[in-house]
């Protein structure tokens, strides 16, 4: 990550990676989802498990730019790691919470997403858009 | 924990921006899913940094196998992170040394040659696996 090539307009997506829930893999895909295709120019990646294992780069961004953190579980580990590590987050999602919301069943799978479990992951990234809107708002 | 009951915990760095990654987290989910079901279990690796006690308790009581996406090693830097010293460790760019034909493309979707990547990495690492097993039984 080169943060002097960066723009004041990014926001900084650290998704859980969650690999033993289905709501982290829902999570991976969403975020994914935002970075490639729905704000590609407004996001970058912040790789979880690299910021939590001492990436400098990755905690001076979260430091200086804002972030929205997508979490699978109520446990919050993006959140609580950014916050620890860097600064509190912009925005904090949850992966079970926005799918409760909006009545769509969590997926029973680790992986092999089919068009039942894209539905969840759409919803997802649509509700982290949303909040990449809000946070480049205020900025 | 009985010793019988012990499990050997799989450790993916999932890495999010790199193909490498997705190699990783496919091939600790083929190994626990499907080549060595009974005797694996999967634990979240943030977990370990936000000192969830489960995911300690998991890791420090049961063998661990960490499978990396690159050489920032991650997975096995956040296992150290909460003291357990004696754990094998990998990196999916190894089982990719030995495999040039079977170049990993992708992060939200592998390609084919990912995909069949990490069921050669899982098959590979079974053999560890069942030497953790023994080990503990």
């Amino acid at each position: 990550m080169e943060l002097n090539v960066l723009s004041n307009r990014k926001v900084g997506i650290v998704s859980c990676s969650g690999e033993g829930i289905p709501e982290g893999t829902v999570s991976r895909l969403a975020c994914l989802k935002v970075l490639g295709k729905l704000k590609a120019n407004e996001t970058v990646t912040i790789c979880l498990p690299l910021f939590i294992a001492g990436g400098e780069e990755e905690r001076t961004f979260a430091k200086t730019f804002p972030t929205v953190t997508v979490d699978g579980c109520e446990k919050l580990c993006a959140a609580k790691a950014t916050e620890m590590l860097s600064g509190k987050p912009s925005k904090s999602l949850v992966v079970s919470e926005i799918l409760k919301k909006r009545g769509i069943a969590v997926p029973t799978k680790l992986r092999d997403f089919g068009n039942e479990e894209e539905t969840a992951v759409n919803a997802v990234a649509e509700e982290i858009a949303k909040a990449v809107d809000e946070v480049l708002e205020k900025e | 924990m009985d010793k019988k009951q012990k499990k050997v915990v799989v450790v993916p760095c999932s890495g999010i921006g790199k193909s490498f990654g997705s190699v990783a987290r496919e091939t600790a989910h083929e190994l626990v899913e499907n080549v060595r079901p009974n005797v694996t279990v999967l634990t979240c690796l943030p977990l370990l940094v936000i000192n969830d006690s489960d995911a300690r308790q998991l890791i420090t009581e049961n063998p661990v196998i960490t499978i990396d996406g690159c050489p920032k090693d991650c997975a096995k830097k956040s296992v150290e992170s909460v003291g357990k010293k004696d754990f094998h460790t990998c990196r999916a760019a190894t089982f990719y040394s030995t495999h040039k034909d079977l170049k990993p493309q992708g992060v939200t979707r592998l390609n084919d040659a990912g995909l069949k990547l990490a069921r050669i990495a899982a098959e590979e690492l079974a053999a560890k696996v069942d030497e953790l097993v023994k080990e503990e039984s």
